[in-house]
């Protein structure tokens, strides 16, 4: 029996916290910290590389930084909770630093204020309706929602139609509600969505992939077939061609591109068109 | 890379043997790790050290039966089935230990009334399995998008009877120790999560497999992270 040994235990270099500048675009886990950027000094009397005293030496004034989707405020820094590449986003005013987010890979929706979905209706209760949107409870959709409904004048929705709106009410705290109107009562687009047609699941990053201002997916798209397609944030998006044969190969393609290069989706495309 | 058009993304990344530089007795087993392979469950992980493999699935954050629901966090649970039989005893303790160890590091305040399910499936045991259990389990939740405060890996250290540390023991030198170790350590500070032990062993000895578990435990995590770089590489 070996008599007991002095351990020693080495010391195991923690997760320094790095500065959220350094890491710009790399992939970070959870359980990372992140420095924020200190105020630059925009005028100092003397000359460049001079610092001027300050009286109270301990406050270092920083930047007012908006923490996005996979971080949190954790004392003065940043902890990245989601796994991703670290994003930044100069806001338009140079006053406060930008926004750093997290883009990560996601299947499962939470529902979050302003983004529009497109909902299922399950269940009609009374003067609500409940619509599945994809996240951990169904929201509540008001009949009087929709442009030109009023109490004489209902909307003819049905349990089971689609129906595309945008929350006004989605925190962790309430059940999540959702309105077909905007803020001066136009439709904009949003309601019941129409006949046929063809809906299916795809991954969040994609949506925010093809909804980016300069997708080329979707100009091409709309080269090949007339059609008609509305994109849910909530990962859902409804395709309808002429044919049921082009909505089905729209669908596959739509869904496929999240994995394919820029080269394999031009091949594709060509191939398509040509038949 | 990709000749073919994938319509359910595989990532697989595999790694090499690493060891650590102590000796031949504490090196771990080859392991290697494939994320998003299910089509169903929000997040998916396979994890393999050596021969023992365990599949995890992760749901979440979904509806909960009002029952089950607690209103100021995420209620999780975990479900783990062996590769023969029907559930017994032993896995519903790995399942409480395994629950245990995700509660503390899954952000659940910020999804109250709802549910986190993460369906753990035994592929094949080969020693060490808790350890694999746990490794899978933070791998598909990572996988899933769950907030998270920390990663965290599992260690199992024999000690046999002479007094010898193996890591990541298989099945055989399992039944030879004279105590079986497993430790859950975070990522951050390599904290001590949750510790099970089957033996007689003493203090020092303790003090000794958590010094060489929070070792081998930098490894696991440099693995973790080689992966999900070669994951978002691709995208």
């Amino acid at each position: 029996m070996a008599e007991p040994k002095l351990v020693v235990v080495e010391s195991l270099p923690g997760c320094r916290a790095r500065a959220a500048r350094t890491v710009l675009g790399q992939v970070v886990l959870p359980g990372e910290e992140l420095l924020l950027p200190e105020q630059e000094e925009t005028d100092g009397p003397g000359v460049a590389g001079e610092r001027p005293l300050r009286l109270n030496a301990a406050v270092c004034s920083r930047l007012r930084v908006v923490c996005g989707p996979g971080l949190r405020r954790c004392g003065d820094r940043l902890l990245v909770t989601k796994c991703g590449r670290l994003r930044h986003k100069e806001s338009g005013s140079g006053s406060s630093g930008g926004i750093y987010w997290v883009d990560s890979q996601q299947k499962r929706y939470v529902p979050v204020k302003g983004d529009h979905v497109i909902g299922i209706v399950t269940a009609k209760s009374g003067d609500i309706f409940k619509v599945d949107v994809g996240g951990s409870e169904p929201a509540s959709l008001s009949y009087l929602a929709f442009e030109g409904a009023t109490k004489r004048n209902r909307p003819n929705v049905q349990v089971g139609d689609l129906i595309y709106g945008q929350f006004v009410v989605a925190n962790k705290d309430m059940e999540p509600e959702m309105v077909c109107i905007d803020s001066c009562g136009r439709a904009n687009g949003m309601g019941v969505i129409g006949q046929d047609g063809l809906l299916f699941k795809v991954t969040l990053g994609l949506i925010r992939k093809l909804l980016a201002p300069d997708c080329e997916i979707i100009q091409e798209v709309g080269k090949l077939y007339p059609l008609e397609i509305v994109f849910g944030m909530n990962g859902r998006i409804w395709v309808k061609a002429k044919t049921i044969q082009q909505t089905l190969i729209l669908a596959n393609i739509l869904e496929a591109c999240e994995h394919m290069t820029t080269d394999q989706r031009k091949q594709i495309f060509a191939r398509l068109a040509e038949c | 890379m990709e000749g073919t058009m994938h319509i359910a993304a595989e990532v697989c990344s595999e790694t090499g043997v690493e060891s650590s530089p102590r000796g031949p007795g504490c090196s771990l087993r080859h392991f290697a790790c494939e994320q998003n392979l299910l089509s169903r469950p929000d997040g998916s992980a396979a994890f393999l050290q050596g021969d023992t493999s365990v599949l995890a699935g992760v749901y979440g954050p979904a509806e909960v039966k009002v029952s089950k629901e607690i209103f100021n966090k995420a209620t999780l649970e975990v479900i783990l089935r062996p590769k023969i039989g029907l559930p017994g005893v032993a896995e519903k303790s790995r399942e409480r230990l395994i629950r245990n160890t995700c509660e503390a590091v899954v952000l659940g305040a910020l999804h109250p009334r709802t549910s986190i399910t993460v369906v753990l499936q035994v592929v094949s045991d080969a020693g060490s399995l808790l350890a694999c259990c746990l490794n899978a389990a933070c791998m598909a939740l990572v996988d899933a998008g769950i907030p998270m405060r920390a990663l965290f890996c599992g260690i199992t250290c024999a000690l046999d009877s002479d007094g010898t540390l193996v890591l990541d023991p298989t099945a055989k030198q399992e039944k030879e120790a004279r105590a079986v170790l497993t430790f859950a350590l975070d990522s951050v500070d390599r904290k001590l999560l949750m510790s099970n032990t089957k033996g007689i062993y003493s203090d020092a000895e303790l003090q000794q497999c958590l010094a060489a578990a929070q070792t081998a435990s930098q490894h696991v995590f440099r693995f973790y992270r080689e992966s999900l770089q070669r994951r978002y590489s691709k995208s």
